[in-house]
């Protein structure tokens, strides 16, 4: 607000027509000829009508076949349309959640939304970190507004509902509505309703308030706003009423003409939605939701405001100290590699040096080995030996001995011969 | 126009608009859905807002800037009360800002005028401009500070938005100090060149002081601010006519002067009035002499904050990140010095990892060696082992061999000697036998 800023100005009046009251003017031409641009994501069970709520809420038929319940998890598409209604262009982009609710298992289904809106704040927050940034060209692709659809069961919400609420009220504005509410009656629509916001206050889930700052637009705002969660219905079709084609759902019993405020809030949910705070939608979205997500973040990063000493930090010293932590990072970490390697190499070298030596240590026992069994086999030849020597000397005394005896004999027998002889 | 007739005709319009089923044009709505009532909701909040503006004015004193600001805000924004820098002694070029609140049409603008007291003023006026810089460099690293902080909250604008500078009447051109100041300034702040106390110059000499100057702006290549081209009619009538007419001759006035009944601002000479009807010609714009407020102050704000300050912001995170380092930075301005950061985080990790990679290649090479030479030496001691086994066993048998020849060779005498024996024995007894014949 101005006034804040405004220390140590003084009010002056002026004495004549200046002109800068043109100045809304002025931004409002601006925005005009740079178009608008609104992001709605859609939350909800398949076959809860969302798709044909959002081509009734702006009166045409956006492309998409409806989905099947067999996805395996949660899938978020998105479309972009380019849309115009006088001078007013709108970049409206439509996010489905594919599969939502389908699953056995659905505890996880939230995540895949949570990212999504996520990655929307991320890119935005990367194009404003950057340092040559165009934001004033930027598509922002940021969720402006959660459309959450409540199956019409008439009791209460359902616990998948509260959980992904719960999630999401931090990120985005929600506001829930009634789908297929040509199911419920009247009564049971007004108990469902308040069964719904009392579940909705206990378990502390935030939803967008219509704002009522503004003098303008705060009694309508409040009206509107003890009338959440809208229930509403959705047709494409058209029927004719009286003399006029209406949009309308027949059935046998009568027929649900959409905009009749007395059969549903659907013109409550355009008046509310684009009619009156669109622009609100966007500014929460930038001012409470991107900052608190810019905020995480950068903390998560060790950034912060002020130093132990409590004196701002500039931005110079800020990065300078991210990018010095970086660095002393990477030096730790190529030390601790070092020294790992270090370490592997000896462990290495202690382990090869052990094998070596058993190594040796086995071929010194087989060494040991052969010294005996040559030592054996040196035994054997000796005792081979011995016994050749053995044998022949008896060889040799057996044929002394013959020789001997022949001499001998041979004597005798020239003995005998020279006996008779003589 | 208001803001009620601009709303009715939005509505008017829209009711009538038909239906388009060309894909390429944007789809055009088939019944009123209500989106064009956008507009009437920035306006609104934009009405509660409030708005900021800063204005410059630079020149050499007794021009008549003060006299300017008061008659350009209908208003004494300088009083007796609140004297301007001009009635205050100032020895340096000093930067001073006052701050007023006005209200118009339930419009609440926040302006703040900074003043340049003691600019030109000096005999030696080199770097006298450096303390008009130094203040809008200081305004824009507030924002930048502000809009980097982790708790952001509302950041007040305090920015320079345009700059209106002063230039005397010589009639002849710039002086060097006019050049100087300009180009310093002209990549900083939107300035708009103005002829003050244009009363002392015929409309003649106007219009050829006027050219000159504009032929030296060309010449010495300063941007000016650029009033934009506009697809409205009316509005693109007066941007030309403005064009031509720059840089705009102003005569300011503090005093109201009665002229045929009128009660005017104006200047009171001897041989005339000059005030606003008698320069309604092409020359001198004098009542809301910068009207262009009335149409192009949010440009003037937006060309601040898309150009100006993000070349400051640009070049101040190239300089944090870079440190001064001149190469291969026209790829990394497109990224957010977190992510550039990062960037080089990664690489460096990358570094590492190849570093570790390598080393640990290294590593397996020589424990394959190691392991390799182990495996060889002990293969080779192996085959020394088996070739001694071998031979052991070679020589076993040759024993065994020798012992067998030796054990025949041992039977065989021993046969041969029984049998020598026996022959014995028989030769005796043959002996014998014959011993006992005779």
């Amino acid at each position: 607000m101005v006034e804040d800023e405004g220390e140590g100005a003084r009010a002056v009046p002026l004495s004549g027509h200046v002109g800068f009251d043109s100045m809304p003017d002025q931004l409002v031409n601006k925005s005009v000829n740079h178009g608008f641009c609104f992001n709605i994501l859609c939350v909800g069970e398949t076959g809860l009508g969302k798709s044909t709520l959002m081509d009734t809420l702006f009166n045409t038929k956006f492309e998409g076949e409806p989905t099947q319940h067999n996805q395996p998890g949660v899938t978020l598409k998105s479309n972009t349309y380019e849309l115009q209604e006088s001078n007013v262009r709108l970049k409206l982009t439509m996010v489905n959640t594919v599969g939502f609710g389908d699953q056995i298992n659905k505890e996880d289904s939230y995540k895949s939304i949570v990212e999504f809106i996520d990655a929307q704040f991320e890119a935005y927050l990367q194009e404003e970190l950057k340092i040559k940034r165009t934001l004033h060209s930027y598509h922002d692709t940021r969720i402006h507004a959660c459309l959450y659809f409540i199956a019409p069961t008439g009791h209460s919400l359902k616990s998948l509902d509260l959980v992904t609420m719960k999630k999401l009220d931090s990120k985005v504005n929600i506001i829930p509505i009634i789908a297929k509410s040509d199911a419920i009656s009247k009564s049971e629509l007004a108990k469902f309703k308040i069964k719904i916001t009392s579940e909705l206050v206990s378990n502390g889930v935030q939803i967008y308030q219509f704002p009522t700052d503004d003098e303008s637009v705060a009694e309508i705002n409040s009206t509107m706003n003890s009338h959440l969660p809208f229930a509403v219905v959705g047709s494409t079709e058209e029927v004719k009423i009286g003399n006029k084609m209406v949009k309308a759902r027949q059935y046998p019993w009568g027929t649900v003409q959409v905009e009749n405020e007395n059969h549903c809030d659907f013109v409550k949910l355009r008046e509310m939605l684009i009619r009156v705070n669109m622009e609100d939608l966007r500014e929460q979205t930038h001012t409470r939701h991107y900052e608190l997500y810019r905020r995480c973040k950068l903390e998560e990063m060790g950034f912060k405001d002020t130093d132990p000493d409590s004196k701002p930090f500039s931005l110079q010293e800020t990065y300078e100290a991210k990018r010095n932590e970086f660095m002393g990072e990477l030096q730790k970490k190529e030390e601790e590699m070092r020294q790992m390697f270090v370490q592997r190499v000896k462990e290495k070298e202690a382990e090869l040096k052990e094998a070596e030596k058993e190594l040796h240590e086995k071929f010194d026992r087989l060494k040991k080995l052969h010294q005996d069994e040559k030592k054996k086999l040196e035994e054997k030849k000796k005792a081979l030996d011995d016994e050749v020597n053995t044998f022949k000397q008896k060889k040799t005394a057996a044929e002394l001995l013959l020789n001997q005896a022949q001499q001998a004999g041979g004597s005798t027998t020239l003995k005998r011969d020279k006996e008779r002889k003589n | 126009c208001s803001w009620s007739e601009y709303s009715e005709s939005i509505e008017s319009r829209s009711k009538s608009c038909t239906s388009g089923s060309d894909p390429q044009q944007p789809k055009t709505l088939e019944a009123y859905v209500g989106f064009a009532n956008l507009p009437n909701q920035v306006y609104r909040k934009s009405v509660k807002r409030g708005f900021e503006f800063t204005l410059m004015v630079v020149g050499e004193s007794g021009l008549g800037k003060s006299t300017l600001i008061n008659s350009l805000f209908l208003t004494d924004l300088y009083s007796p009360e609140y004297p301007g820098p001009s009635h205050r002694i100032k020895q340096t070029v000093q930067v001073e800002q006052s701050k007023v609140l006005i209200k118009e049409g339930g419009v609440q603008l926040l302006l703040t005028i900074v003043d340049t007291p003691g600019f030109g003023d000096a005999v030696d006026n080199s770097g006298c401009w450096k303390s008009v810089t130094d203040y809008i460099d200081s305004k824009f690293e507030d924002f930048l500070n502000a809009e980097s902080r982790v708790n952001r909250r509302q950041m007040p604008d305090s920015r320079v938005h345009c700059c209106l500078y002063f230039i005397a009447p010589s009639g002849h051109g710039l002086k060097p100090l006019d050049t100087e100041f300009m180009k310093y300034l002209h990549e900083k702040v939107n300035i708009i060149p103005l002829i003050a106390k244009a009363d002392t110059l015929t409309p003649e000499e106007c219009q050829q002081f006027k050219r000159q100057i504009m032929k030296e702006i060309q010449e010495n290549e300063i941007k000016i601010y650029e009033f934009p081209e506009t697809e409205d009619e009316e509005e693109m009538k007066l941007v030309k006519k403005i064009k031509d007419r720059l840089p705009l001759a102003v005569v300011g006035s503090n005093t109201i002067i009665e002229v045929d009944g009128k009660r005017v601002r104006g200047r009171k000479y001897p041989w005339g009035v000059a005030e606003g009807e008698s320069f309604k010609s092409e020359f001198v714009l004098f009542r809301n002499p910068l009207f262009i407020f009335r149409t192009h102050m949010q440009d003037l704000k937006d060309v601040t904050n898309n150009v100006h300050y993000e070349n400051f912001r640009s070049g101040k995170l190239a300089a944090v990140t870079c440190n001064g380092m001149e190469n291969k930075h026209n790829g990394q301005l497109t990224k957010s010095p977190l992510a550039q950061m990062e960037e080089e985080r990664q690489e460096n990790m990358g570094r590492i990892k190849k570093m570790e990679q390598e080393m640990e290649n290294v590593f397996e090479m020589k424990v394959k060696e190691k392991l390799q030479k182990l495996r060889d030496s002990e293969a080779e001691l192996q085959k020394r082992h088996d070739q001694m086994n071998r031979s052991i066993l070679a020589q076993h048998r040759d024993l065994e061999e020798k012992r067998r020849q030796l054990e025949e060779e041992i039977a065989t005498w021993e046969t041969q000697q029984r049998i020598l024996e026996q022959q014995k024995l028989e030769t005796l007894k043959g002996g014998n036998k014959k011993k006992k014949i005779f």
